[in-house]
């Protein structure tokens, strides 16, 4: 776990790949209540325009979240967590799935022991699934 | 269409107090492949210092699920095409963590609607508080529809 004292401006959260499969976004379409036909019916989805099925948005903000709840080691430790989607996150119907890869920095060290994160979401060659995804965490 | 602005400010109140259970937290847990055992193990949460299993901090935008009817969009004079509707932005404010069992009050609150290019924003403020008001949570959402904002002259 950092410590308040160790992080610094710059300081980096190793990146770590989520894997989101159909089967995922049917268990999180049952968690949620977010039973949206376009995250489970791919002739719905691709009826609207979209290329596939996609992942819930806040399934993705989900696993963004949790680089940052097991960095500070105890989610209760997250005081805010705020991201705009940028680009939608296709699920193909096969084992596989699409993975989607997060990592994070330290990009200011606010008063209280508190630090701001900074987080990157991204699927396939660099596209940018989250922007302006960030956190204010607690730090001992 | 353009969106009704006169929504704008409006206010709603959840029917329903809302329970948090431990085995809801554990279910979104699984579905999120979170294997954290402050959210699975109440012995883990204890022994963390917790009264019982967290939830994971997007665990509330279950609320808006649960309490679908208090919101603006389930309001036809609203004017909002659900299939134009995409997620533009969401922000969770944790004014203290939510457990298993604790009783939720929620208050649902128009704060904008405006045009962003072609494209409509709509913001809503989601207020969530302990029965006796103290804060848990601020969520702000703010969704896109899409093509729906009043062109020039017509």
């Amino acid at each position: 776990m950092p410590r308040y004292d160790e992080v610094e401006v710059g300081t980096t959260i190793p990146a770590r790949v989520f894997t989101v499969t159909r089967a995922n976004l049917v268990r999180y379409a049952g968690a949620s209540g977010d039973f949206n036909m376009i995250h489970w019916n791919e002739r719905t989805a691709t009826a609207v325009g979209l290329p596939n099925v996609i992942a819930h948005g806040m399934f993705t903000m989900a696993e963004a979240g949790r680089l940052v709840t097991d960095w500070a080691g105890d989610p209760t430790k997250v005081e805010s967590f705020g991201v705009r989607f940028s680009a939608p996150v296709p699920v193909p119907d096969d084992d596989a799935g699409t993975d989607i890869t997060v990592s994070g920095e330290v990009a200011d060290k606010l008063d209280d022991g508190r630090v701001r994160v900074l987080l990157t979401a991204t699927i396939g060659e660099d596209t940018k699934v989250l922007s302006a995804a960030r956190a204010v965490v607690r730090l001992d | 269409m353009p969106l009704n602005r006169a929504f704008i400010g409006r206010r709603y109140e959840a029917a329903d107090d809302y329970l948090v259970g431990r085995e809801h937290i554990r279910s979104f847990a699984q579905a999120i492949d979170d294997p954290n055992p402050l959210y699975l193990d109440p012995a883990a949460a204890r022994a963390a210092g917790h009264p019982d299993v967290v939830a994971p901090p997007t665990f509330l935008t279950v609320l808006g699920f649960r309490f679908r009817d208090a919101s603006p969009m389930a309001d036809p004079d609203l004017g909002l095409n659900y299939s134009l509707v995409v997620h533009g932005e969401q922000q969770f404010v944790a004014h203290r963590p939510v457990y298993a069992g604790d009783v939720l009050r929620v208050v649902n609150i128009v704060s904008d609607i405006r045009d962003a290019g072609s494209n409509e924003l709509l913001k809503t403020t989601m207020e969530v508080t302990l029965p006796d008001g103290t804060p848990v949570a601020t969520l702000v959402s703010s969704i896109i529809s899409r093509g729906t904002a009043a062109k020039d002259g017509s």
